[in-house]
């Protein structure tokens, strides 16, 4: 079936024939090269071109925020059917998920037994495939690393076969896949080391800080395992930098409060959606700076602590469903970048520049990132990572990020993909520059170039590979 | 491929010698484009409009001449502007038009034909054919430069405005039919804009410059709106043009 699909920013749609294989069986027959045989499609697209099959790219939740999942004029896999959630491994911890499994059902699962998934981002509507794909990274990066680095072994499927891959079997294609943005083929299944934690709760910290440099300072002397902090980038200069820091950590079982010790918390789904696109943006620039001030002077000066369950702890995207839609017919953009420990002045850059323009920031989130791991397109690396949201319209937006893109790479960092529908492709391999690398594992295990997105058609990756 | 501020890569403008076009292919070329053809009536302001593109940034300038007089061959140009670019074009600007001479045009059979021909027959072919490709290709933008002149039709140059209403409603249509496929059409609707084509004219209200539109247009591109006008004024004032009793029109507009 024809599709128009977009990321999760509603921005650069594009139409692709969307076909949902019922498991590893049908995806083979899709997707591995067979010599002179023919390609059975309802797009028009390919009735031209019989000799060649058609264009792909794999495709879970629609979580990327720009064009990481979609594939103009091509066909676009959607893994949803392959969200098999094995058990846990009672001693080693380890388990087996389908490539399309929801990482929401592996958490309900895992916890049911006392496990966690140790690296989960903002949301918990992404696929394992998609986590992988984007070497996700959540509040203890800097503690526990990125997605990728708790994969005992993946599964995935290229126009070659079937490649059962890890860090030890090779590790050119584990590291290419992970991080890789799917353009080496499709996770089926993967077996993730979780972590055990012993109860469901988490001891939660905020405290409010008026500057910038003062929340870097707390978040680097914190000790808990995770850590976030909100900018407010909509207020006037003279209250720049103002931010919440939130912490957290697993509570102990012996310090769960007894009025908790029978409740179980189970990971709701939204309270509230937005039903349609409205036909005007409906954030707007007031009313972010009312809700910014509001949460800001709410916050305790001091050092608070309390008692959360773990979902809206680490989900707090998952409050309102199709949020995305309230930035109306144009989308929005977020813009997450990544600079080294020592590089803080990009990030007062950053902010000032947002302010100077007057652009209305709508989110501003602040992390601390630990050690890279080897994924080649993979984002995180030592430092810290700053992620803004823009509605798609101002003027001065696209030629300030475009700014923004030089200050980054020049400063050794790099802007993340999954997030991405602007990035240029002559500073893209500036901030990852291990793209030969790239392309010639592509090559291997896709030597006619059938694995691509839009995304890698507008970052140049597919020129000159075919 | 378009950008999430829909900006192109790679572009095609008929009409290439047009001094509107001339000023959104550079606004574009400061954005991301980097890939061009220009295809045109072969003439000087063709390959100026080239080189200022080449100055402008740009990598890769081609262009293809063509007879607009011509309807039936305008599927053969479009074919070869995009194999010009390996069919992968994300932008398609058609800015083909002249604006005659009204007195002299509307006595003479011929040249209104002719007139119609490369306003409306021409540009509507192309349009047909740059639909077809963008529709298969899943994604694009086409930009349909139309007027005011075609909104409400006026007596001083009726030749020229109602090609521009069969264009702007031929438009519309491909519009709607491209919903859904990726592709999007913007119609943009300047009123009196200073260029070669209008030289010696006495201005009309609310005239504006080409860089003027040319903003506009990139906006509204980034925007996703689907009808320009430049400036935007001219929107209310045409509901309301649109509307008056031709006795009150004629008063208003001569």
């Amino acid at each position: 079936m024809v599709r128009l699909l977009s990321g999760w920013g509603r921005t650069a749609p594009s139409s692709a024939e969307v076909v949902r294989p019922e498991g590893v069986r049908a995806l083979n027959g899709l997707l591995v090269d067979q010599h002179s045989r023919e390609w059975p499609t309802d797009h028009p697209s390919i009735h031209n071109d019989r000799d060649d099959p058609p264009r792909m790219i794999p495709r879970g939740l629609g979580r990327s925020y720009g064009d990481a999942a979609q594939c103009a004029g091509g066909r676009v896999i959607d893994t949803s059917e392959l969200n098999y959630v094995g058990p846990v491994n009672p001693q080693t911890g380890v388990v087996e998920v389908g490539g399309g499994a929801r990482l929401e059902h592996l958490m309900r699962r895992a916890l049911l037994t006392g496990w966690f998934v140790p690296a989960v981002p903002g949301t918990r509507h992404v696929t394992v495939g998609g986590a992988i794909a984007a070497d996700v990274h959540g509040k203890n990066h800097h503690r526990d690393g990125s997605f990728g680095q708790h994969i005992v072994t993946l599964t995935l499927v290229t126009p070659t076969g079937r490649h059962r891959i890890s860090p030890t079997i090779d590790p050119e294609l584990f590291w290419a896949t992970v991080g890789g943005m799917g353009l080496t083929g499709v996770v089926t299944s993967a077996r993730i080391q979780l972590v055990t934690v012993a109860t469901p709760w988490m001891a939660v910290a905020t405290e409010r800080f008026g500057a910038l440099d003062e929340v870097m300072a707390a978040m680097t002397d914190a000790e808990q395992r995770y850590s976030v902090a909100w900018l407010d980038c909509t207020t006037p200069s003279r209250h720049r930098g103002r931010s919440v820091m939130t912490l957290g950590d697993h509570v102990p079982a012996d310090e769960v409060p007894p009025s908790l010790r029978d409740a179980r918390p189970a990971g709701r789904s939204s309270a509230f959606g937005m039903p349609f696109v409205p036909p005007v943006r409906l954030v707007r620039s007031r009313l972010l700076q009312a809700s910014n001030a509001q949460r800001y002077w709410r916050t305790p000066r001091r050092r608070s602590t309390t008692i959360e369950a773990w979902w809206p702890f680490f989900f707090p995207l998952d409050g309102i469903a199709n949020w995305n839609r309230l930035y109306g017919p144009a989308g929005f953009v977020q813009y997450q970048f990544a600079v080294g420990n020592d590089r803080g002045d990009v990030l007062h850059q950053a902010v000032s520049q947002v302010a100077a323009a007057d652009l209305p920031c709508t989110l501003a989130v602040l992390k601390r990132l630990g050690a890279a791991d080897p994924g080649l397109l993979s984002f995180p690396m030592d430092g810290w990572t700053l992620a803004l949201d823009f509605p798609v319209g101002p003027p001065a937006l696209p030629n300030l990020l475009d700014r923004l893109d030089g200050l980054v790479a020049d400063a050794g960092g790099r802007v993340y993909l999954a997030k991405d529908g602007r990035l240029r492709p002559d500073v893209l391999g500036r901030m990852y520059p291990r793209l030969a690398e790239l392309a010639a594992v592509r090559r291997r295990v896709d030597p006619r170039g059938v694995v691509q997105s839009d995304l890698s058609r507008r970052l140049g990756l597919e020129a000159g590979r075919s | 491929m378009n950008d999430a501020f829909g900006r192109p890569q790679s572009v095609v403008v008929l009409g290439g010698g047009s001094d509107i076009a001339g000023a959104i292919l550079d606004l574009l070329i400061a954005g991301r484009c980097r890939r061009v053809v220009l295809a045109g009536r072969s003439s000087t302001s063709l390959a100026a409009a080239a080189r200022r593109a080449q100055v402008g940034g740009a990598d890769d300038v081609q262009t293809v001449s063509f007879d607009a007089s011509d309807p039936t061959g305008a599927g053969v140009v479009v074919g070869r502007c995009f194999d010009l670019l390996d069919g992968q074009v994300d932008l398609v600007l058609c800015a083909v038009g002249v604006l005659g001479d009204q007195e002299t045009d509307e006595v003479d059979p011929a040249a209104v034909a002719h007139r119609i021909a490369v306003n409306f027959g021409w540009p509507a072919a192309a349009l047909a054919a740059v639909a077809e490709r963008l529709r298969v290709a899943g994604s694009g933008r086409i930009v349909v430069l139309s007027s005011v002149a075609g909104m409400r039709v006026r007596r001083a140059n009726f030749v020229y405005g109602s090609t521009k209403a069969g264009l702007d409603g031929f438009a519309q249509g491909l519009g709607e039919a491209l919903r859904g496929s990726g592709v999007e059409l913007h119609i943009v609707r300047p009123g009196f804009v200073h260029t070669k084509m209008t030289a010696g004219r006495p201005p009309a209200p609310f005239a504006v410059s080409p860089e003027a539109v040319a903003e506009a247009v990139v906006r509204g591109i980034t925007n996703r709106r689907r009808e320009i006008w430049v400036p935007s004024a001219l929107q209310a004032i045409y509901l309301v043009a649109r509307n008056l009793p031709a006795g009150l029109w004629r008063l208003v507009r001569q």
